[in-house]
């Protein structure tokens, strides 16, 4: 495909998740107002920071005057879970420009990521693919930025009985289900889930981590051993 | 409260930590190379950490584990997981999915 049908391709795909992007990008602004984050630095954190989670973290710190120490410290372990994605797509973007990647990294939040791997891992042609993970990436940067500001404005809320959050877990099945090809998969999704549930109470999200971790070794050993037999 | 300087920089520094862990693994692949094991591990990444992201989001409800199938999210999420293995379509997941959510906490009221 050319540079310009994998960018639509990547902004297409993305778009059914804006449904829970955007109640949480205008929830995230709302409730950084309401604790009493300055407007200018509340719309900073959605584009300097760009990711959701940390944000949501770094809003109520900010406000109690937090040394800064500590706050970078508490974003950098929310946020360390992208290191695994970077490793993930790296291998995707091994020959672009140094400008791309520094872009793509940018881009690279949970949701640009899910939907780009699922495109980079299937078989055909992948010298333009880069386009999609951008076409993914900056559909969802537009939105959590405009929804973000709305939040600030705004400052009102979506009725949390619409639970649209929701959509954000419903996407991730609706991706993970089509990956697992086989026994090692399923079981690596399985013991990834129950990890997460076990681990949830560790600071900083690091149980998402914990989780993953062991949950790729299960899945690395079981595969390696139907290999060999 | 006022936007000092003091905290712009700390945005910032939030910001190039983070960006900074995104670009690790893009910037250094090609220049070291990467044991085979490793990269066959990461063929398990996206199943393991969006499976360790989601299955908490259903499970748990008021801050405690409810596995009752009465648990909206969970039972929501458990339809969702085989219409996204029969349909394999994002759309139709969410739509099913968000409708049973929907339809749970209306009869649980």
């Amino acid at each position: 495909m050319n540079p310009r049908t994998e960018f639509f391709a990547g902004v297409r795909a993305e778009l059914p998740l804006m449904v829970g992007v955007v109640p949480f990008g205008f929830i995230y602004g709302a409730l950084a107002i309401q604790l009493g984050v300055p407007a200018s630095i509340a719309q900073a954190m959605s584009s300097v920071i760009f990711g959701g989670s940390s944000q949501f973290i770094a809003a109520p710190l900010i406000v109690a005057q937090t040394p800064a120490l500590i706050l970078v410290l508490t974003v950098f372990f929310v946020n360390l879970r992208h290191a695994l994605y970077s490793a993930s797509v790296a291998p995707y973007l091994e020959k672009l420009s140094a400008g791309w990647k520094i872009l793509l990294a940018y881009l690279l939040t949970d949701e640009a990521y899910a939907i780009a791997i699922a495109h980079f891992q299937k078989e055909g042609s992948a010298q333009n693919r880069h386009w999609f993970l951008f076409g993914a990436g900056i559909t969802l940067w537009s939105f959590w930025q405009v929804s973000t500001a709305v939040g600030i404005f705004v400052g009102a809320q979506v009725p949390p009985e619409w639970s649209l959050d929701f959509a954000l877990p419903l996407t991730f099945i609706a991706i993970v289900l089509p990956m697992l090809k086989n026994r090692a998969y399923v079981i690596c999704a399985i013991v990834a889930g129950i990890g997460g549930v076990v681990a949830f109470g560790l600071p900083y999200k690091l149980g998402y981590i914990v989780a993953a971790l062991a949950a790729i070794a299960v899945g690395f050993v079981l595969e390696t051993r139907a290999y060999r037999t | 409260m006022e936007p000092t300087l003091n905290l712009w920089l700390t945005i910032l520094a939030c910001g190039i930590a983070t960006f900074l862990i995104r670009l690790s693994f893009i910037a250094i692949h090609g220049r070291v190379t990467m044991p085979l094991w490793f990269v066959r591990a990461l063929t398990f990444v996206p199943v393991a950490i969006l499976s360790a992201i989601t299955l908490p989001e259903l499970v748990f409800q008021n801050g405690a584990v409810n596995l009752s199938l009465l648990n909206p999210r969970l039972f929501a999420g458990i339809v969702a997981v085989l219409v996204a293995w029969r349909t394999k379509n994002v759309l139709v997941t969410i739509a099913v999915g968000m409708a049973v959510l929907w339809g749970m906490q209306f009869l649980m009221r």
